[in-house]
């Protein structure tokens, strides 16, 4: 057989192989064999993700990869939800969507995290992409509701439109009423980011009825219980849905049309939003919640009582989340309840309080621990914690992948001892051996990193504030975890050494950010002159640290690895080494 | 590669300074923060040194707690519908390690509020009796009024009660004894 024809064939069944391996990590390890396998490779990838918008250009995206059909991209940095990146930082989509319209005519899905979209942006998407069938924008912000119709007059095959926790300006446009009436194909909608003004109750409900496919529907907070009625009864095959406003006094004829409406959704699993919910109404549920599987009652201000009596509804929850009203006692209802639970996330209702007002410990993490066997998951906030929690916590729940604990106080210490939190923490780490997410507060010395940096080797995520007392504690993490990726510190008094000595781990991490701690501007230009691949961005809005004296600290840091070089788009508050000010992007 | 305790990090150290040339590191102790720092951590670091004297108003770090603005949205569009209209007042008891907070408003007389005072912290309000004060209980209910002293609950009446009343306090019966109250 002719060796052309032979390799040809080689490449069709390699193709047909390839297709079945979908995951971002095995692509990439087969792209590596060899240069023919990186060919076909390449030609077929059809879905990409990019963690960091700046590690790589849409250029040398659309070089390698020439017919891709899925794009995710994140943008800011994660700190960035509590407000600790300065507006205008970057994160801009525009480019790519521009590089993208041209490259990529087939690109059917654009999934966006922590983004700055544009109506600009979303009107060329609408414009560009023929068969445009999905998009997610994730804690995006920049765009309006004219933006939207752009997108709902344009995309026939729209499939899924989820805007979760986005910042949408009203422009007073009915953009849902853009969607044609010979559009059917939703299934997917998630507008509960956006305000009273912004839905129109009639559009929704024809939208809904001519869309048989619908099986996610997530409202936002203005539509009343009549309204969430009728949708439901337009809706039965409903999987996950989002109710809204509850009516301040219980009426029997609303609460039967709602409970009639309910008990028609066979389908229903997920439940969230519950805004203003009034507990009288909370048995119209009740005939969905032997089936439900994921509860989101974290903008519900029900008491304990109330949520104890929900939640023993529920006995196929996988995952809850919920604030601190439930208290330890409806946690042990929890753990005696819902044995299939993976995830569980409590938030404080009062944050900024300096005193507790619910009765929350660390002892409703503990029962749940022990109760729930398949629990991987945890947020949880609370005001005080003790090491011996948190060591039963890590020998009851050995399967731990993401814990997330935030003693709300600064350097709390442990209440029974008045310790430090290195050992709790530390048999978290020891214990937990698949733990790939960690969140740290209270109390807490070098020697928790020397735990971190010894037992934590499948952690990809740390984030860590207000703890420890060197450098060590830095360089403990950066030399010991093995599948670091993301690193978020504040307040810490990390330096220039443990940074400079570390410098090329840098490079095999996604990102690092410091903010608040004790990093030089000097190490920062000789760190960022010796590793060229790592964009090291130093941002402060007070001034260029240039004019500053040598020991000054700087504000926030952030350093990230990248393929494509400094970015062109830099606001004025953040400065690299480069002096070349036509890197700064124009006012 | 195994690191010891004691690392020898100024043999390996990249440094701008001439070699043999030591620099003043800056020293970190026992504290948590820099004093350098900027304003949002020195509130941090300030209020780490009054540990031991509470401070009177916590100032907000920023970002700290970490909620979402989404999510913060959320709970203070809440609060202040909550609280207008309402006269809501904290309620702490000796010995519970949390607050709650009750609107006033919603009661219409003392026993109403006591039944819900002792549902919330499960305890029993003693008899009353104006010579005695409470009787048969361990615990009391007490409150702070607009001149800040401390009584007993039960004193005066009811409106003249609740636009005095600025928080309640449930006490062990032991420190009642003294309070102020009408003879």
């Amino acid at each position: 057989m002719p060796r052309r024809l032979a390799s040809s064939l080689s490449d069709e069944v390699l193709e047909h192989v390839f297709s079945f391996i979908q995951s971002d990590k095995d692509r990439n390890v087969v792209s590596a064999v060899c240069k023919s396998w990186y060919e076909i490779e390449r030609w077929c990838r059809r879905k990409i993700f990019v963690g960091n918008c700046y590690a790589v250009s849409p250029k040398m995206v659309i070089r390698r990869f020439p017919q891709v059909r899925s794009i995710e991209l994140k943008g800011k940095p994660h700190f960035a939800d509590f407000n600790l990146v300065p507006d205008g930082w970057g994160g801009y989509v525009l480019p790519w969507i521009t590089e993208m319209a041209g490259a990529y005519p087939w690109l059917d899905e654009i999934r966006l995290k922590r983004m700055v979209v544009t109506d600009e942006s979303l009107e060329l998407i609408a414009k560009s992409f023929k068969d445009f069938k999905v998009l997610v924008l994730a804690s995006c912000e920049g765009f309006s509701t004219d933006g939207l119709a752009a997108i709902a007059a344009s995309c026939k095959n729209l499939r899924e439109l989820d805007l979760r926790e986005s910042e949408v300006d009203d422009s007073s446009v009915h953009w849902l009423s853009h969607f044609p009436e010979t559009y059917t194909s939703t299934v997917s909608l998630n507008i509960s980011c956006l305000g009273s003004g912004e839905v129109s109750f009639s559009a929704l409900e024809r939208l809904v009825s001519r869309c048989p496919n619908l099986r996610s529907l997530k409202l936002n907070r203005a539509v009343p219980l009549d309204k969430t009625a009728n949708i439901l009864r337009l809706a039965p095959q409903l999987v996950e849905f989002s109710t809204c406003t509850y009516s301040a006094e219980l009426r029997s004829d609303v609460f039967s049309n709602l409970a009639g409406a309910f008990s028609n959704c066979k389908e229903l699993r997920s439940l969230s939003g519950f805004w203003d919910v009034v507990p009288d109404y909370l048995p119209a549920i009740y005939s969905v919640c032997s089936r439900l599987t994921s509860l989101n009652l974290s903008y519900a201000t029900i008491q304990s009582p109330d949520l104890i009596k929900l939640v023993s509804h529920c006995p196929s929850l996988q995952r809850l989340l919920v604030l601190d009203y439930i208290e330890d006692s409806g946690l042990e209802a929890l753990a005696s309840n819902c044995k299939d639970l993976q995830e569980l996330r409590v938030f404080p209702s009062d944050p900024f309080d300096a005193e507790p007002n619910a009765s929350l410990t660390e002892q409703g993490l503990v029962a749940v621990s022990l109760g729930c066997p398949k629990l991987q998951s945890v947020l949880y906030f609370c005001r005080r914690m003790s090491n011996a929690a948190l060591v039963t916590i890590a020998q009851n729940r050995p399967n731990l992948t993401r814990f997330r604990l935030c003693i709300i106080e600064p350097n709390t210490a442990d209440y029974l001892t008045g310790e430090p939190f290195d050992v709790g923490f530390g048999a978290i780490v020891e214990h937990c051996k698949d733990l790939i997410r960690l969140s740290l507060s209270g109390l807490l010395t070098d020697c928790v990193f020397e735990y971190i940096g010894k037992y934590a080797k499948k952690l990809e995520m740390l984030s860590v504030a207000f703890a420890g007392d060197s450098d060590l504690g830095l360089h403990h993490v950066l030399s010991g975890c093995e599948s670091l990726r993301k690193l978020e510190i504040r307040d810490c008094p990390f330096g220039d050494k443990a940074l400079l000595t570390n410098a090329a781990k840098l490079e095999t991490m996604r990102s690092l950010w410091m903010s608040s701690c004790s990093v030089s501007f000097e190490a920062c230009k000789l760190l960022s002159q010796k590793m060229p691949r790592l964009n090291v961005e130093v941002i402060d809005e007070r001034g260029p640290p240039d004019s500053r004296p040598e020991n000054y600290t700087v504000d926030k840091l952030y350093i990230y690895r990248s393929v494509a070089g400094p970015r062109f788009d830099m606001p004025p508050f953040v400065w690299t080494k480069d002096e070349d000010l036509a890197l700064r992007l124009s006012p | 590669m195994v690191f010891e305790k004691d690392l020898n990090l100024d043999a390996t150290e990249l440094r701008l300074g001439l070699p043999g040339s030591s620099e003043e590191s800056i020293r970190i102790s026992n504290k948590r923060a820099l004093p350098d720092m900027n304003d949002d951590s020195g509130v941090a670091a300030a209020k780490k040194c009054d540990q031991e004297t509470a401070p009177p108003t916590k100032a907000q770090v920023v970002g700290w707690p970490p909620i979402r603005s989404y999510r913060k949205n959320s709970l203070q569009t809440k609060k202040t519908e909550a609280e207008t209209g309402g006269m809501y007042v904290k309620v702490s008891m000796d010995g519970a390690p949390y607050l709650r907070k009750i609107d006033l408003k919603v009661y219409k007389g003392y026993p109403e509020l006591f039944k819900a005072m002792e549902d919330m912290f499960k305890f029993k309000v003693g008899k009353y009796s104006e010579r005695e004060g409470y009787n048969g209980s361990e615990f009391v209910p007490t409150y702070e009024d607009k001149d800040g002293d401390w009584m007993l609950v039960g004193d005066v009446p009811w409106e003249m009660f609740i636009n005095a009343c600025k928080r309640l306090r449930i006490v062990r019966g032991s420190e009642a004894r003294g309070l102020g109250c009408v003879v």
